[in-house]
């Protein structure tokens, strides 16, 4: 079982190792498109912005092998950042993102704090094996100025309220991707690392 | 809805926790990595650390610290302390933590917080302002556009409160919320120590002005004044040593004591 973490210098790498280590998975950590291409299952982290985060990727000539590996049907998990570039568009930076979600990513808006700092509930809209041992509306662990709008609401597996409710965990086929942090919120993220893996596994 | 967050802060001392509650199942008081876990099952919602090390070879040991307890808990961590380049902020995230807190350094070369944030993302910015109350006539100083005026209430330290700045702590948070800080860790050091409650005035002040969470800290005594901060001054977090160091409360009961008045509260 291979499971690549993209690394393109996106700051805190380290929190998703140590969550795929106690989910039993030694993760490969790579900028490189072949190391993505070869994995069974891939994760994309990413803090920090979405044009800087897409500039790397880029440059690191990994855009490619990403939308290639998605296409395969193997499992995806994006986190944070990693979900906003599945998008096709951000307005931070007003960028191109990887495109294989449709929808786009706007600013949250401004009549509460930015950036969403802390703990927030989720709430669950339909059963999915991704979230096992979940209950809805347990909290998570978010960071964050910018949301996804994906344009199929079908994708849409969790959401979150802050000024607006929007799309904290998103879902199609093969892909799955959170707004939150899953390896920093405690023992409900944990279980979602457990669960990608399992799935992944089978 | 967004929890308010409760903040046990520690500090660290050439890799040594100094002050941190007194666990009484721990097998080392002083390590890092097992208070960390220990205010984790407490229900903790952060952690920050601080390095309070003199020497100048403490950089290595923090990084050790950091990738000791990223490996054992997996809730949001922020390191302060000597952090002076985008480079020390690079190894710092690279060995686990989520978030480093500026103080001195930003003062001295605010492209820091700028640099800092372009690079990583304003969330793993905390820019720490240490504010002490100035007289009723004010003080005259350089001009420039943070300088103290004639309506200045605080002023900016640094050098862990040993320098004054002559810089006013209200337009000090503002620039650094456009210099792109994420968030800002603001210590009375008028109440800090105390345990007469936080400086709900400063903090209020400093919550209107910006629109980046603002964590309270110094002051805290009892539960009740953790209420405050969050009611009156409008904080978004509450960061504590000495209340839950001693044992007097345990974060659980802390959470129980909000909750049932009604602050939004992770438990």
């Amino acid at each position: 079982m291979k499971i690549t973490v993209v690394d393109y210098e996106s700051g805190n790498l380290r929190s998703v190792i140590q969550a795929l280590r106690f989910a039993q998975i030694d993760p490969t950590v790579s900028g490189k498109a072949d190391q993505i291409l070869s994995a069974d299952a891939l994760i994309l982290p990413g803090v920090g912005s979405g044009n800087a985060a897409m500039k790397a990727l880029e440059e690191q000539r990994l855009v490619g092998a990403i939308r290639e590996f998605i296409a395969s049907g193997r499992p995806f998990m994006g986190i944070c950042l990693g979900l906003q570039l599945l998008m096709e568009i951000t307005d931070e930076g007003g960028v191109d993102c990887l495109g294989v979600i449709r929808g786009r990513v706007e600013r949250l808006p401004s009549e509460y704090k930015v950036p969403h700092m802390g703990w927030n509930q989720v709430v669950i809209n339909k059963e999915h094996n991704i979230m096992r041992g979940i209950s809805s509306s347990a909290y998570f662990y978010f960071a964050h100025s910018y949301y996804s709008v994906p344009a199929d609401p079908n994708v849409v597996l969790g959401t979150t309220s802050y000024g607006i409710d929007f799309c904290s965990i998103l879902v199609r086929d093969n892909v799955f991707a959170t707004q939150f942090h899953p390896e920093k919120s405690g023992s409900v993220g944990l279980q979602i690392y457990k669960n990608f893996v399992q799935n992944a596994i089978k | 809805m967004l929890a308010k967050r409760i903040i046990p802060c520690l500090d660290v001392d050439a890799g040594r926790v100094v002050k941190g509650i007194s666990f009484v199942q721990l097998r080392d008081a002083g390590d890092p990595a097992e208070l960390a876990a220990a205010y984790d099952r407490e229900g903790a919602d952060e952690l920050v650390f601080l390095d309070i090390t003199a020497s100048s070879g403490s950089r290595e040991t923090m990084i050790s610290v950091v990738e000791k307890v990223s490996a054992k808990v997996f809730i949001p961590l922020t390191v302060g302390g000597g952090i002076r380049t985008v480079d020390d902020i690079r190894k710092i995230l690279r060995a686990g933590a989520d978030k480093v807190s500026v103080n001195t350094a930003a003062v001295l070369n605010p492209c820091l917080v700028k640099e800092g944030a372009g690079r990583f993302g304003n969330q793993c910015m905390v820019v720490a302002i240490d504010a002490k109350a100035v007289g009723s006539a004010g003080k005259a100083g350089v001009l420039n556009d943070l300088a103290l005026d004639e309506n200045s209430a605080w002023e900016v330290y640094t050098h862990g409160g040993r320098n004054s700045t002559n810089i006013d702590v209200v337009k000090w948070a503002i620039k650094v919320e456009e210099l792109g800080a994420g968030e800002i860790l603001l210590t009375s050091m008028d109440k800090d120590g105390h345990q007469q409650g936080y400086d709900i005035e400063l903090i209020r002040t400093i919550s209107e002005q910006v629109s980046i969470p603002v964590i309270a800290s110094g002051g805290a005594g009892n539960l009740d004044h953790l209420y405050q901060a969050f009611e009156m001054g409008k904080a978004d977090a509450v960061l504590a040593a000495s209340i839950f160091h001693f044992g007097t409360y345990s974060i659980e009961k802390a959470k129980q004591f909000l909750s049932a008045r009604g602050v939004v509260i992770r438990r």
